[in-house]
């Protein structure tokens, strides 16, 4: 029974809201009933409106994502191994690092237009960021006594790399690349929010919202948790599998 | 193996630098691509490389600013969303430490609360917009409520977190001393949490300003990102610029505030 107890609060406003829905407590046009938001759900499932606003969410989100976590990927190695590439390129890094991302929107708006393009450049930004810090720490905390292990077993520069530092670095560059995707799947939000044109799951919700709809509204925010969710299970599921194939340092 | 010579090693393993620059020439260097790309923008810009629309020279841009501040309109913007972000840092920051706090004193508290707050979590602060929108209208308590919220999560995690991370030794040291539960409370995992109540505190400041600036972008009639909004609409780019440069600034004080308070606070720590 102690196991259920997380269900007790959402189960409970879920009863209270149907209970309000059902006697009429609210008599505002925006109070939607449970009901409601299932047969928009069915509706939106049905119709396929769905799948084509999350297939072109998604499809932008990952190609964001994989534009922005290979150049983080190199930048990180450059900034973590390098260390003149540490002096050149990382004080300019951390202070870009400092300014808010969504102020990129309207220059990102102005040079690449409303569309996919600049949605893409701003997602691999937000996916670049994390990236790139956690890489660049990966590499750069790689424990001292792996490192004298290799020196003793005369290894190479190539060796001491591909054989201690990227493995050592591994869990670090995981987290990063986990913490970009969640990055990046806010930024997707927020690109279509914010560069509205286009498809996607952020408009349905502007939709909903411009249309006082307010079933459309949490049917879209539910979706929007439930991707966010799925995505982090995956990563840390991924991430588990990588760590027995590797094994932790 | 020496600790020295492992230390030389290691400097060799990085792909050194040669050691023939002087010393200016290393300092200098983390100056080089700013330098560069600032050039680029100022010549660029003079030389009529692109129009004026899509990038305006770095002396337009000064020049707004300055216009900005003179007249008075920079203030004002800035006090507004200042007061904005104050406010519903207060509000986000205040339920935070109580609903951390709960949940991390309590483990019945963290076992009914904690998956509903997770699940709540994974919608971001734009995904609430919509809902917030039709909710409170478009006026200052839709501002008051995404930021509060942007503030809430990670000071309620961090809370929860700080709080559960008191030593056990020092537990059983409180214990032994025949503490009761509030004695324990504020003299073992209080004084033991506020490290990381404090960073906390202050990555909630951080989102708390992202997010203004998000929801001021959305919908506003005031405050710095208001000022974006509308440079952009009326294709000023200067004065995008010149409202970014003042949001990159003030984040960047807050932060070394921050910063300057953690080092004064710090000097007094539990080992």
């Amino acid at each position: 029974m102690k196991a259920y107890r997380g269900w007790l609060l959402p189960l409970v406003a879920l009863g209270a809201w149907w209970l309000a829905s059902e006697y009429g407590w609210s008599r505002s046009g925006l109070w939607v009933s449970p009901q409601q938001v299932l047969a928009t759900a069915i509706h939106e499932v049905a119709s396929g409106h769905l799948w084509v606003a999350l297939g072109a969410s998604l499809a932008r989100d990952l190609s964001g994502f994989a534009i922005g976590a290979g150049l983080g990927l190199a930048l990180g190695c450059v900034l973590g191994l390098s260390a003149l590439g540490n002096r050149l390129l990382g004080p300019s890094f951390n202070t870009f690092k400092q300014v808010s991302l969504f102020a990129w929107i309207p220059l990102i708006s102005v040079w690449f237009g409303l569309g996919d393009v600049a949605k893409v450049v701003f997602l691999s930004l937000a996916a670049l960021v994390p990236v790139v810090v956690n890489t660049a720490d990966g590499l750069r905390n790689v424990p001292l006594p792996l490192l004298e292990v290799a020196r003793v077993y005369g290894y190479s520069r190539w060796q001491s790399l591909t054989l201690v530092r990227l493995p050592a670095a591994l869990p670090s560059i995981f987290t990063g690349l986990y913490l970009g995707l969640i990055y990046s799947w806010l930024a997707t939000i927020g690109a279509e929010y914010l560069l509205v044109s286009g498809e996607g799951i952020g408009n349905t919700l502007i939709d909903g919202s411009e249309h006082f709809r307010m079933d459309l509204v949490l049917f879209g925010m539910l979706v929007i948790g439930t991707v966010g969710w799925l995505l982090n299970s995956l990563a840390r599921l991924a991430e588990r599998r990588l760590q027995r194939l590797y094994g932790t340092f | 193996m020496s600790r020295a010579n492992s230390a030389t090693w290691l400097r060799q393993q990085r792909w050194a630098w040669p050691t023939w620059p002087a010393r200016g020439l290393a300092r200098s260097l983390p100056w080089l691509l700013p330098l560069a790309l600032f050039t680029t923008w100022a010549v660029g810009a003079q030389q009529g490389w692109v129009s004026p629309q899509v990038l305006p020279a770095p002396a337009y841009v000064y020049d707004t600013l300055k216009d900005l501040a003179i007249s008075g309109d920079l203030w004002a913007n800035t006090s507004a969303s200042l007061q904005r972000v104050l406010l519903g840092y207060a509000l986000g920051t205040s339920l935070g430490l109580v609903l951390g706090g709960l949940m991390g004193l309590s483990r019945a508290a963290e076992a009914y609360l904690l998956p509903s707050f997770n699940a709540l979590v994974q919608i971001p602060v734009l995904g609430w917009l919509p809902f917030a929108l039709l909710l409170f209208g478009i006026g200052e308590p839709l501002k008051y409520a995404l930021i509060a919220h942007a503030a809430l999560v990670p000071v309620t995690l961090g809370t929860l977190q700080a709080f559960r991370q008191a030593p056990v030794k020092w537990l059983e040291v409180g214990r032994a001393y025949g503490f009761s539960r509030r004695q324990l409370v504020t003299g073992v995992v209080l004084p033991a949490a506020l490290p990381t109540l404090f960073t906390a505190l202050r990555l909630g400041f951080t989102k708390a300003w992202l997010s203004l600036v998000v929801v001021e972008l959305v919908a506003s009639s005031e405050g710095l990102g208001y000022l974006i909004v509308y440079g952009r609409q009326l294709f000023q780019l200067d004065l995008v610029m010149a409202a970014v440069v003042v949001v990159g600034a003030i984040g960047y004080l807050i932060d070394r505030g921050f910063d300057a308070l953690e080092r004064r606070l710090g000097a007094w720590r539990p080992v």
